[in-house]
């Protein structure tokens, strides 16, 4: 009988043990959670907390932002480690282009035009105007430099692809 | 906005293949695209899908502007003229004067990308100077 009084013991107080550890990852989850929610910018962030473990995921802005929410939730009361799975939103900027010169423009066209005597160019207020004729295969390269030489527009109806 | 959603496949794409400081911005009836690539094939993936969208780039509605990052570790490089030998010149320009020649099909070495039409090259006889980008494919 006291062997068995003694078991019971054991088991109430793993019971007990394990009834109590339940509510103390709801706890470290919402006080996560709380000092989060105080920070904006980290409002794209998801709580998950397990056995103490706090998994991080969601969206935001930038790097800076990821790594202070790490550090803000490592220094929480019940968090033994944080599992970062945080994505940064990638960027998108919508900042106005500023076109090359004519001139510049012009002596790209130069360099470029040297082996493709059949296409011919003008430039004039950043608009570039293509007239003559290239090959399928050469238009690719040709098209990817002259848009790298920063033009306002380019007007290549003139332009024939054979 | 009626371009942006033209060519929103691409913008989409660029976004996902981890282009860096992607700007796009629609200014009189142009779409400037703009960004830093991770490797030349990203690069390369944008350009197909520009074609696919604008079939040899005939319309002139977008200006795509895609650089490969030069953090991308390009050392050699092959020249890919249609046959003849390529100009190594002393400075970035066809007025400059011819310092070396690239033979058809060598492998030169990469010395500097800081000019995006004219790349600093040296081949294996030690000629260093400028070659025109168009005529060099990087290897690997």
């Amino acid at each position: 009988m006291k062997i068995n009084k003694f078991l019971l013991a054991i088991m109430l107080s793993a019971a007990v043990a394990v009834v109590s550890c339940k509510p103390k990852d709801a706890d470290v989850k919402a006080a996560v959670e709380k000092s989060i929610s105080a920070n904006a910018a980290l409002a794209g962030v998801v709580v998950d907390v397990k056995d103490g473990v706090a998994t991080l995921s969601g969206q935001i802005k930038d790097e800076a932002d990821r790594a202070a929410a790490a550090a803000l939730v490592k220094g929480i009361k019940g968090v033994k480690s944080v599992t970062d799975n945080i994505t940064v939103a990638p960027v998108i900027t919508n900042i106005p282009v500023v076109s090359a010169t004519d001139e510049a423009i012009s002596a790209g066209l130069r360099d470029l035009t040297k082996d493709l005597s059949t296409v011919k160019y003008a430039v004039k207020d950043g608009v570039l105007t293509l007239t003559g004729e290239i090959s399928k295969l050469k238009n690719v390269a040709f098209t990817q430099a002259y848009m790298a030489l920063k033009p306002v527009k380019v007007e290549r109806t003139g332009l024939i692809v054979k | 906005m009626a371009l942006q959603d033209k060519y929103k496949q691409l913008t989409d794409a660029a976004l996902a293949a981890g282009i860096t400081d992607l700007n796009v911005v629609e200014q009189g009836g142009v779409l400037y695209v703009d960004g830093t690539a991770p490797s030349g094939a990203v690069k390369d993936q944008l350009w197909d899908i520009f074609g696919q969208i604008d079939p040899n780039f005939a319309t002139g509605d977008l200006i795509l502007n895609v650089n490969v990052s030069t953090a991308a570790a390009v050392t050699k490089v092959k020249v890919t003229t249609d046959s003849s030998n390529l100009n190594i010149r002393k400075g970035p320009g066809t007025d400059q004067p011819i310092v070396g020649k690239a033979a058809h099909g060598e492998v030169i070495t990469l010395v500097s990308q800081s000019n995006a039409q004219w790349w600093l090259v040296r081949t294996d006889d030690g000629e260093e100077g400028y070659a025109f980008t168009q005529y060099l494919t990087p290897e690997g």
